[in-house]
Protein backbone atom coordinates (compact mmCIF):
# COMPACT_ATOMS: atom_id res chain seq x y z
CA UNK A 1 0.00 0.00 0.00
CA UNK A 2 0.90 3.76 -0.97
CA UNK A 3 1.77 5.42 2.02
CA UNK A 4 -0.57 7.39 3.46
CA UNK A 5 -0.13 11.66 3.03
CA UNK A 6 -0.28 13.25 6.51
CA UNK A 7 -0.93 17.07 7.02
CA UNK A 8 1.34 19.89 8.32
CA UNK A 9 -0.60 19.43 11.78
CA UNK A 10 -0.22 15.78 11.55
CA UNK A 11 2.27 15.90 14.52
CA UNK A 12 -0.10 17.54 16.91
CA UNK A 13 -2.76 15.22 16.86
CA UNK A 14 -0.69 13.01 19.30
CA UNK A 15 -1.02 15.62 21.43
CA UNK A 16 -4.53 15.89 21.57
CA UNK A 17 -5.73 12.68 21.67
CA UNK A 18 -5.64 12.26 17.98
CA UNK A 19 -7.19 8.69 16.62
CA UNK A 20 -6.27 8.94 13.17
CA UNK A 21 -7.26 6.65 9.80
CA UNK A 22 -6.57 6.25 6.72
CA UNK A 23 -9.15 8.23 4.66
CA UNK A 24 -8.64 8.59 0.39
CA UNK A 25 -5.03 8.12 1.25
CA UNK A 26 -4.31 10.71 3.94
CA UNK A 27 -3.69 9.63 7.45
CA UNK A 28 -5.96 11.85 9.39
CA UNK A 29 -7.99 11.86 12.70
CA UNK A 30 -11.21 10.38 13.07
CA UNK A 31 -11.75 11.48 16.40
CA UNK A 32 -9.61 13.37 19.61
CA UNK A 33 -12.35 12.75 22.20
CA UNK A 34 -15.57 10.55 21.25
CA UNK A 35 -17.33 11.35 17.95
CA UNK A 36 -20.73 12.44 20.24
CA UNK A 37 -18.65 14.69 22.22
CA UNK A 38 -17.21 16.22 19.40
CA UNK A 39 -20.37 16.83 17.77
CA UNK A 40 -22.06 18.21 20.44
CA UNK A 41 -19.16 20.15 20.96
CA UNK A 42 -19.85 21.82 17.45
CA UNK A 43 -23.53 22.21 18.12
CA UNK A 44 -23.57 24.11 21.35
CA UNK A 45 -20.19 25.83 21.33
CA UNK A 46 -17.24 25.06 18.91
CA UNK A 47 -14.56 22.49 17.41
CA UNK A 48 -11.60 23.07 15.60
CA UNK A 49 -10.81 20.52 12.57
CA UNK A 50 -7.84 19.94 10.67
CA UNK A 51 -8.88 20.12 7.00
CA UNK A 52 -5.75 20.80 5.21
CA UNK A 53 -5.96 17.86 2.91
CA UNK A 54 -8.67 19.88 1.01
CA UNK A 55 -7.03 20.95 -2.26
CA UNK A 56 -6.29 24.40 -3.28
CA UNK A 57 -6.24 25.57 -7.35
CA UNK A 58 -5.56 28.91 -8.44
CA UNK A 59 -6.90 30.03 -11.41
CA UNK A 60 -6.04 33.44 -13.11
CA UNK A 61 -5.55 35.08 -16.38
CA UNK A 62 -7.80 37.67 -18.16
CA UNK A 63 -9.98 34.71 -19.33
CA UNK A 64 -10.30 33.21 -16.02
CA UNK A 65 -14.00 34.22 -15.08
CA UNK A 66 -15.11 33.03 -18.73
CA UNK A 67 -13.15 29.54 -18.47
CA UNK A 68 -14.78 29.05 -14.76
CA UNK A 69 -18.45 29.89 -16.34
CA UNK A 70 -17.33 26.80 -19.03
CA UNK A 71 -16.34 24.16 -15.92
CA UNK A 72 -18.80 25.51 -13.10
CA UNK A 73 -22.32 24.90 -12.72
CA UNK A 74 -23.00 27.80 -11.07
CA UNK A 75 -22.58 31.52 -12.28
CA UNK A 76 -19.49 32.73 -11.71
CA UNK A 77 -20.37 36.08 -12.52
CA UNK A 78 -22.17 36.46 -9.74
CA UNK A 79 -19.22 36.60 -7.66
CA UNK A 80 -17.78 39.34 -6.31
CA UNK A 81 -13.98 40.10 -5.06
CA UNK A 82 -14.20 38.62 -1.70
CA UNK A 83 -16.93 36.08 -1.84
CA UNK A 84 -17.50 32.48 -2.19
CA UNK A 85 -19.89 30.33 -4.00
CA UNK A 86 -20.53 27.03 -4.11
CA UNK A 87 -20.46 24.92 -7.44
CA UNK A 88 -20.25 21.65 -9.03
CA UNK A 89 -18.03 20.76 -11.73
CA UNK A 90 -19.84 18.30 -14.50
CA UNK A 91 -18.78 16.08 -17.12
CA UNK A 92 -20.53 16.48 -20.59
CA UNK A 93 -23.02 13.67 -19.10
CA UNK A 94 -23.99 15.85 -16.33
CA UNK A 95 -22.52 13.39 -13.64
CA UNK A 96 -20.10 15.29 -10.96
CA UNK A 97 -16.01 15.53 -11.05
CA UNK A 98 -16.46 16.99 -7.89
CA UNK A 99 -18.21 19.64 -5.95
CA UNK A 100 -16.20 22.77 -4.79
CA UNK A 101 -15.86 26.88 -3.11
CA UNK A 102 -14.65 29.35 -5.58
CA UNK A 103 -12.88 31.93 -4.30
CA UNK A 104 -12.63 35.19 -6.30
CA UNK A 105 -9.26 36.72 -4.73
CA UNK A 106 -9.01 39.83 -6.96
CA UNK A 107 -10.44 40.83 -10.48
CA UNK A 108 -8.98 38.13 -12.22
CA UNK A 109 -7.83 35.80 -9.39
CA UNK A 110 -9.84 32.66 -8.05
CA UNK A 111 -8.75 30.09 -5.53
CA UNK A 112 -10.94 26.42 -6.06
CA UNK A 113 -11.35 24.83 -2.63
CA UNK A 114 -11.61 21.10 -3.96
CA UNK A 115 -11.73 17.62 -2.41
CA UNK A 116 -8.56 16.01 -0.96
CA UNK A 117 -9.06 12.81 -2.68
CA UNK A 118 -10.25 14.46 -6.17
CA UNK A 119 -7.29 17.38 -6.41
CA UNK A 120 -5.40 15.41 -9.26
CA UNK A 121 -8.65 14.50 -11.28
CA UNK A 122 -9.66 17.87 -10.57
CA UNK A 123 -6.52 19.43 -12.05
CA UNK A 124 -5.75 17.26 -14.71
CA UNK A 125 -10.05 18.24 -15.94
CA UNK A 126 -9.17 21.77 -15.85
CA UNK A 127 -5.94 21.40 -17.66
CA UNK A 128 -7.78 19.56 -20.13
CA UNK A 129 -10.50 22.62 -20.95
CA UNK A 130 -7.69 25.42 -20.39
CA UNK A 131 -8.36 28.15 -22.81
CA UNK A 132 -7.48 31.75 -23.66
CA UNK A 133 -5.18 33.85 -21.06
CA UNK A 134 -5.63 31.29 -17.87
CA UNK A 135 -3.07 30.08 -15.70
CA UNK A 136 -4.35 26.92 -13.31
CA UNK A 137 -2.10 26.42 -10.43
CA UNK A 138 -2.20 23.49 -8.35
CA UNK A 139 -0.92 24.74 -5.27
CA UNK A 140 -2.46 22.55 -2.25
CA UNK A 141 0.89 21.93 -0.99
CA UNK A 142 1.57 25.09 0.18
CA UNK A 143 -1.27 25.56 1.98
CA UNK A 144 -2.56 24.09 5.34
CA UNK A 145 -6.27 24.80 6.43
CA UNK A 146 -8.28 24.83 9.53
CA UNK A 147 -12.00 25.03 10.16
CA UNK A 148 -13.69 26.43 13.32
CA UNK A 149 -17.18 25.76 13.46
CA UNK A 150 -19.33 26.47 15.89
CA UNK A 151 -21.81 28.79 18.30
CA UNK A 152 -19.05 30.30 19.24
CA UNK A 153 -16.42 30.26 16.89
CA UNK A 154 -16.49 34.02 15.92
CA UNK A 155 -16.50 35.07 19.73
CA UNK A 156 -13.06 32.72 19.74
CA UNK A 157 -11.50 33.71 16.29
CA UNK A 158 -12.60 37.79 17.52
CA UNK A 159 -10.32 37.60 20.63
CA UNK A 160 -7.44 36.81 18.11
CA UNK A 161 -7.65 39.58 15.76
CA UNK A 162 -8.49 43.22 15.28
CA UNK A 163 -10.30 42.82 11.90
CA UNK A 164 -13.78 43.01 13.00
CA UNK A 165 -15.08 39.26 11.62
CA UNK A 166 -19.06 40.63 12.25
CA UNK A 167 -17.70 42.64 8.68
CA UNK A 168 -17.01 38.52 7.46
CA UNK A 169 -20.38 37.84 6.45
CA UNK A 170 -21.75 34.22 5.27
CA UNK A 171 -19.77 32.99 2.20
CA UNK A 172 -17.59 35.92 2.61
CA UNK A 173 -13.75 35.92 3.36
CA UNK A 174 -10.75 38.18 3.53
CA UNK A 175 -7.36 37.33 2.60
CA UNK A 176 -4.39 38.52 4.73
CA UNK A 177 -6.23 38.99 8.05
CA UNK A 178 -3.47 39.18 10.57
CA UNK A 179 -4.26 36.79 13.55
CA UNK A 180 -2.40 36.17 16.26
CA UNK A 181 0.09 37.66 14.32
CA UNK A 182 -0.05 35.41 11.44
CA UNK A 183 -1.47 36.37 8.19
CA UNK A 184 -4.23 34.18 7.10
CA UNK A 185 -7.38 33.87 4.88
CA UNK A 186 -10.41 34.51 6.44
CA UNK A 187 -13.90 32.37 5.02
CA UNK A 188 -16.69 32.56 7.12
CA UNK A 189 -17.59 28.84 5.83
CA UNK A 190 -17.68 25.64 6.75
CA UNK A 191 -19.61 22.03 6.47
CA UNK A 192 -21.37 21.53 9.63
CA UNK A 193 -24.73 23.09 9.31
CA UNK A 194 -23.21 26.02 11.91
CA UNK A 195 -21.50 29.27 11.93
CA UNK A 196 -17.64 29.20 11.55
CA UNK A 197 -14.79 30.38 9.61
CA UNK A 198 -12.11 28.30 7.28
CA UNK A 199 -8.71 29.60 7.88
CA UNK A 200 -6.11 29.05 4.87
CA UNK A 201 -2.51 30.02 5.04
CA UNK A 202 0.89 28.86 5.27
CA UNK A 203 1.59 25.27 7.05
CA UNK A 204 3.47 27.09 9.76
CA UNK A 205 0.97 30.01 9.92
CA UNK A 206 -2.03 27.29 10.62
CA UNK A 207 -0.11 24.68 12.75
CA UNK A 208 0.60 28.02 15.30
CA UNK A 209 -3.35 28.88 15.20
CA UNK A 210 -4.14 25.22 15.99
CA UNK A 211 -2.54 25.13 18.83
CA UNK A 212 -3.30 29.00 19.66
CA UNK A 213 -6.91 28.60 18.98
CA UNK A 214 -6.93 24.98 21.26
CA UNK A 215 -6.31 27.83 24.17
CA UNK A 216 -9.62 28.82 24.70
CA UNK A 217 -11.76 26.89 26.89
CA UNK A 218 -15.20 27.09 24.15
CA UNK A 219 -13.21 24.81 21.85
CA UNK A 220 -11.98 21.21 21.39
CA UNK A 221 -10.27 19.20 18.38
CA UNK A 222 -12.74 17.88 16.58
CA UNK A 223 -11.85 15.11 13.96
CA UNK A 224 -13.29 13.76 10.63
CA UNK A 225 -15.74 11.59 12.54
CA UNK A 226 -17.94 14.64 13.32
CA UNK A 227 -17.71 16.30 10.54
CA UNK A 228 -19.49 13.33 8.92
CA UNK A 229 -22.06 13.18 11.43
CA UNK A 230 -22.21 16.95 11.46
CA UNK A 231 -22.57 17.38 7.95
CA UNK A 232 -25.28 14.52 7.32
CA UNK A 233 -27.42 16.27 9.75
CA UNK A 234 -27.13 19.41 7.72
CA UNK A 235 -27.55 17.49 4.72
CA UNK A 236 -24.43 18.96 3.07
CA UNK A 237 -23.48 16.36 0.54
CA UNK A 238 -20.34 14.31 0.59
CA UNK A 239 -18.36 13.33 -2.96
CA UNK A 240 -17.86 9.53 -3.12
CA UNK A 241 -20.98 9.29 -1.89
CA UNK A 242 -24.23 11.96 -2.35
CA UNK A 243 -22.09 12.80 -5.25
CA UNK A 244 -20.24 11.11 -8.24
CA UNK A 245 -19.99 10.67 -11.68
CA UNK A 246 -22.65 8.79 -12.19
CA UNK A 247 -24.86 11.14 -9.74
CA UNK A 248 -25.90 14.54 -11.14
CA UNK A 249 -26.30 17.54 -9.49
CA UNK A 250 -29.75 17.87 -9.82
CA UNK A 251 -30.66 14.08 -8.74
CA UNK A 252 -28.13 14.80 -5.96
CA UNK A 253 -30.47 17.68 -4.94
CA UNK A 254 -27.71 20.34 -5.53
CA UNK A 255 -29.84 22.19 -8.27
CA UNK A 256 -29.65 25.13 -6.26
CA UNK A 257 -25.84 25.27 -7.61
CA UNK A 258 -26.44 24.31 -11.26
CA UNK A 259 -27.78 27.73 -13.48
CA UNK A 260 -29.15 25.91 -16.59
CA UNK A 261 -30.08 28.93 -18.38
CA UNK A 262 -25.71 29.67 -18.39
CA UNK A 263 -25.00 31.39 -22.09
CA UNK A 264 -22.66 29.79 -23.15
CA UNK A 265 -23.27 26.69 -21.63
CA UNK A 266 -20.94 24.95 -18.83
CA UNK A 267 -19.68 21.73 -19.12
CA UNK A 268 -22.90 19.44 -18.81
CA UNK A 269 -25.26 21.78 -19.26
CA UNK A 270 -27.22 20.01 -22.13
CA UNK A 271 -27.21 16.75 -20.43
CA UNK A 272 -28.50 18.39 -17.56
CA UNK A 273 -31.38 20.47 -19.14
CA UNK A 274 -32.30 17.07 -21.08
CA UNK A 275 -32.62 15.44 -17.61
CA UNK A 276 -34.44 18.00 -16.17
CA UNK A 277 -36.78 18.48 -19.18
CA UNK A 278 -37.72 14.86 -19.08
CA UNK A 279 -37.93 15.18 -15.36
CA UNK A 280 -35.43 13.41 -13.20
CA UNK A 281 -35.79 9.38 -12.63
CA UNK A 282 -33.72 9.65 -9.25
CA UNK A 283 -33.73 11.97 -6.17
CA UNK A 284 -31.73 12.06 -3.30
CA UNK A 285 -34.36 12.20 0.12
CA UNK A 286 -34.01 11.28 3.85
CA UNK A 287 -34.66 8.59 5.44
CA UNK A 288 -35.50 7.12 8.77
CA UNK A 289 -35.84 4.05 9.90
CA UNK A 290 -38.93 2.78 11.78
CA UNK A 291 -37.63 -0.84 12.19
CA UNK A 292 -34.45 -1.76 14.35
CA UNK A 293 -31.23 -0.86 12.25
CA UNK A 294 -29.21 1.93 11.34
CA UNK A 295 -28.94 3.10 7.28
CA UNK A 296 -25.25 3.27 5.90
CA UNK A 297 -23.65 3.85 2.79
CA UNK A 298 -24.50 1.37 -0.01
CA UNK A 299 -27.28 -0.63 1.70
CA UNK A 300 -30.26 -1.43 -0.60
CA UNK A 301 -33.67 0.13 -0.95
CA UNK A 302 -36.76 -1.76 -1.59
CA UNK A 303 -40.63 -0.89 -2.12
CA UNK A 304 -42.40 -4.14 -2.11
CA UNK A 305 -39.88 -6.52 -2.64
CA UNK A 306 -38.58 -4.21 -5.62
CA UNK A 307 -35.46 -2.52 -5.52
CA UNK A 308 -35.84 1.44 -5.79
CA UNK A 309 -32.32 2.88 -4.60
CA UNK A 310 -29.49 2.49 -1.98
CA UNK A 311 -28.42 4.33 0.84
CA UNK A 312 -25.82 7.63 0.35
CA UNK A 313 -25.12 7.99 3.76
CA UNK A 314 -26.24 6.65 7.28
CA UNK A 315 -25.82 6.84 10.80
CA UNK A 316 -27.59 7.70 14.18
CA UNK A 317 -28.30 11.07 14.70
CA UNK A 318 -26.11 12.16 17.24
CA UNK A 319 -28.82 15.12 18.28
CA UNK A 320 -31.77 12.98 18.13
CA UNK A 321 -30.82 9.64 18.42
CA UNK A 322 -32.95 8.77 15.55
CA UNK A 323 -31.51 6.14 12.90
CA UNK A 324 -31.66 8.29 9.60
CA UNK A 325 -29.97 8.65 6.02
CA UNK A 326 -30.20 9.79 3.10
CA UNK A 327 -30.67 7.74 0.20
CA UNK A 328 -31.00 7.99 -3.95
CA UNK A 329 -34.54 6.41 -4.90
CA UNK A 330 -36.29 6.42 -8.07
CA UNK A 331 -38.40 9.23 -8.21
CA UNK A 332 -41.65 8.16 -7.51
CA UNK A 333 -40.92 6.86 -4.34
CA UNK A 334 -39.43 10.03 -3.03
CA UNK A 335 -42.56 11.51 -1.51
CA UNK A 336 -42.21 12.30 2.13
CA UNK A 337 -44.43 9.58 4.23
CA UNK A 338 -44.10 7.01 1.23
CA UNK A 339 -43.19 3.82 3.23
CA UNK A 340 -40.14 1.87 2.21
CA UNK A 341 -37.65 -0.67 3.00
CA UNK A 342 -33.63 -0.79 3.90
CA UNK A 343 -31.65 -4.06 3.87
CA UNK A 344 -29.66 -4.56 6.52
CA UNK A 345 -27.45 -7.81 6.79
CA UNK A 346 -30.18 -9.95 4.38
CA UNK A 347 -33.29 -8.31 5.92
CA UNK A 348 -35.90 -6.10 5.03
CA UNK A 349 -36.23 -3.39 7.67
CA UNK A 350 -39.02 -0.82 7.32
CA UNK A 351 -38.10 3.09 6.91
CA UNK A 352 -40.23 5.68 5.63
CA UNK A 353 -39.37 8.79 3.46
CA UNK A 354 -38.27 12.46 5.45
CA UNK A 355 -37.79 15.68 4.75
CA UNK A 356 -34.72 16.92 4.52
CA UNK A 357 -32.56 18.48 6.16
CA UNK A 358 -32.09 16.64 9.40
CA UNK A 359 -30.93 19.91 11.17
CA UNK A 360 -30.71 23.71 10.68
CA UNK A 361 -29.79 26.43 12.81
CA UNK B 1 -9.15 -0.85 32.58
CA UNK B 2 -7.05 -3.93 33.37
CA UNK B 3 -8.11 -7.45 31.53
CA UNK B 4 -10.60 -9.78 33.75
CA UNK B 5 -8.03 -12.79 34.48
CA UNK B 6 -11.09 -14.82 34.84
CA UNK B 7 -12.31 -14.62 31.25
CA UNK B 8 -11.15 -16.17 27.83
CA UNK B 9 -10.52 -13.99 25.01
CA UNK B 10 -10.77 -14.73 21.19
CA UNK B 11 -8.90 -12.87 18.36
CA UNK B 12 -11.98 -11.26 17.66
CA UNK B 13 -12.23 -9.62 20.56
CA UNK B 14 -14.68 -11.50 22.55
CA UNK B 15 -14.68 -12.40 26.19
CA UNK B 16 -16.15 -15.57 27.12
CA UNK B 17 -16.83 -16.30 30.85
CA UNK B 18 -17.29 -19.92 31.51
CA UNK B 19 -20.05 -20.64 34.20
CA UNK B 20 -21.67 -24.47 34.54
CA UNK B 21 -21.21 -25.84 31.31
CA UNK B 22 -22.58 -22.29 29.57
CA UNK B 23 -20.59 -19.23 28.28
CA UNK B 24 -21.54 -15.95 28.83
CA UNK B 25 -19.47 -13.42 25.83
CA UNK B 26 -19.55 -9.95 25.14
CA UNK B 27 -16.53 -7.53 23.60
CA UNK B 28 -13.51 -6.65 25.08
CA UNK B 29 -12.72 -2.80 26.60
CA UNK B 30 -10.08 -3.03 24.18
CA UNK B 31 -12.50 -3.56 21.28
CA UNK B 32 -15.51 -1.16 22.65
CA UNK B 33 -12.29 1.88 23.19
CA UNK B 34 -11.33 0.52 19.15
CA UNK B 35 -15.15 1.32 18.27
CA UNK B 36 -15.98 4.75 19.78
CA UNK B 37 -19.67 5.55 20.85
CA UNK B 38 -21.76 2.08 20.38
CA UNK B 39 -25.06 3.16 19.33
CA UNK B 40 -26.49 0.07 18.01
CA UNK B 41 -26.12 -3.70 18.94
CA UNK B 42 -28.40 -6.62 17.31
CA UNK B 43 -27.83 -10.06 18.73
CA UNK B 44 -29.01 -13.17 17.67
CA UNK B 45 -32.36 -14.53 19.70
CA UNK B 46 -32.94 -17.22 22.15
CA UNK B 47 -32.96 -20.96 20.23
CA UNK B 48 -30.14 -19.60 17.71
CA UNK B 49 -26.80 -21.43 17.11
CA UNK B 50 -23.83 -20.27 17.57
CA UNK B 51 -21.02 -21.53 15.44
CA UNK B 52 -17.30 -20.77 16.14
CA UNK B 53 -15.85 -17.88 14.37
CA UNK B 54 -18.97 -17.48 12.42
CA UNK B 55 -20.91 -13.75 12.62
CA UNK B 56 -23.73 -14.00 15.26
CA UNK B 57 -24.63 -10.22 15.67
CA UNK B 58 -23.34 -6.90 15.06
CA UNK B 59 -22.35 -3.46 17.00
CA UNK B 60 -22.40 0.16 15.26
CA UNK B 61 -20.28 2.58 16.39
CA UNK B 62 -21.48 5.95 14.81
CA UNK B 63 -19.29 5.27 11.89
CA UNK B 64 -19.09 1.67 11.58
CA UNK B 65 -20.74 -1.33 11.82
CA UNK B 66 -18.08 -4.51 12.95
CA UNK B 67 -19.52 -8.11 13.31
CA UNK B 68 -19.62 -10.28 16.15
CA UNK B 69 -17.69 -13.43 15.66
CA UNK B 70 -18.68 -16.35 18.09
CA UNK B 71 -15.64 -17.17 20.26
CA UNK B 72 -17.51 -20.90 20.79
CA UNK B 73 -20.33 -22.81 19.63
CA UNK B 74 -23.81 -23.52 21.34
CA UNK B 75 -27.14 -22.56 21.66
CA UNK B 76 -28.29 -19.20 22.83
CA UNK B 77 -30.06 -19.54 26.44
CA UNK B 78 -30.11 -16.05 27.30
CA UNK B 79 -29.92 -12.37 25.05
CA UNK B 80 -28.98 -9.29 27.31
CA UNK B 81 -31.89 -7.61 26.07
CA UNK B 82 -30.79 -4.04 27.80
CA UNK B 83 -28.35 -3.13 25.06
CA UNK B 84 -31.14 -2.36 22.61
CA UNK B 85 -32.12 0.71 24.94
CA UNK B 86 -28.92 1.20 26.17
CA UNK B 87 -26.24 0.12 23.58
CA UNK B 88 -24.10 2.96 25.84
CA UNK B 89 -23.31 -0.12 27.92
CA UNK B 90 -20.70 -1.40 26.32
CA UNK B 91 -18.75 1.54 26.25
CA UNK B 92 -18.95 2.19 30.13
CA UNK B 93 -18.91 -1.29 31.32
CA UNK B 94 -18.08 -3.89 28.74
CA UNK B 95 -17.69 -6.43 31.14
CA UNK B 96 -20.53 -6.49 33.45
CA UNK B 97 -23.25 -4.71 32.41
CA UNK B 98 -22.96 -5.34 28.57
CA UNK B 99 -22.60 -8.96 28.48
CA UNK B 100 -24.21 -9.92 25.29
CA UNK B 101 -25.38 -13.69 25.31
CA UNK B 102 -24.94 -17.06 27.22
CA UNK B 103 -25.11 -19.70 25.00
CA UNK B 104 -24.99 -23.66 26.36
CA UNK B 105 -21.58 -24.85 24.85
CA UNK B 106 -22.06 -27.71 22.56
CA UNK B 107 -18.09 -28.25 22.38
CA UNK B 108 -16.88 -27.06 25.39
CA UNK B 109 -12.99 -27.73 24.14
CA UNK B 110 -12.99 -24.92 22.10
CA UNK B 111 -12.79 -22.64 25.05
CA UNK B 112 -9.41 -24.04 25.86
CA UNK B 113 -8.27 -22.73 22.25
CA UNK B 114 -9.21 -19.34 23.57
CA UNK B 115 -6.29 -16.98 24.84
CA UNK B 116 -5.66 -16.11 28.74
CA UNK B 117 -6.51 -12.23 30.32
CA UNK B 118 -2.51 -12.16 29.89
CA UNK B 119 -2.21 -13.93 25.84
CA UNK B 120 -4.72 -11.27 24.95
CA UNK B 121 -3.18 -8.30 27.13
CA UNK B 122 0.13 -9.64 24.65
CA UNK B 123 -1.97 -9.73 21.32
CA UNK B 124 -3.41 -6.08 21.68
CA UNK B 125 0.12 -4.89 23.17
CA UNK B 126 1.37 -5.52 19.39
Amino acid sequence: MAELKRTPLFDAYAQYGGKTIDFGGWELPVQFSSIKDEHDAVRNRAGLFDVSHMGEIFVEGADALAYLQKILSNDISKIAVGGAQYSAMCYESGGIVDDLLTYRLSENSYLLCVNAANIEKDYEWMMQHAEGDVTINNRSDEFAQIALQGPLAEEVLQTLTATDLKEIKYFKFQDNVDVAGHKVLVSRSGYTGEDGFELYGSPEAIVALWHKILESEHVIPTGLGARDTLRFEACLPLYGQELSKDISPLEAGIGFAVKLQKEPKFIGQEALLAQKEAGLLRKSVGVEMIGKGIPRHGYKVFKDGVEIGEVTTGTQSPLTKRNIGMALLNTEFTEVGTEIEVEIRGKLVPAVVVAKPFYKR
Amino acid sequence: MSTPTELRYSKEHEWVKVEDGKARIGITHFAQNELGDIVFVELPEVGDELTINEPFGSVESVKTVSELYAPVSGKVVEVNEELGDSPEFVNESPYEQAWMVVVELSNPSEVDELMTAEQYDEMTAE
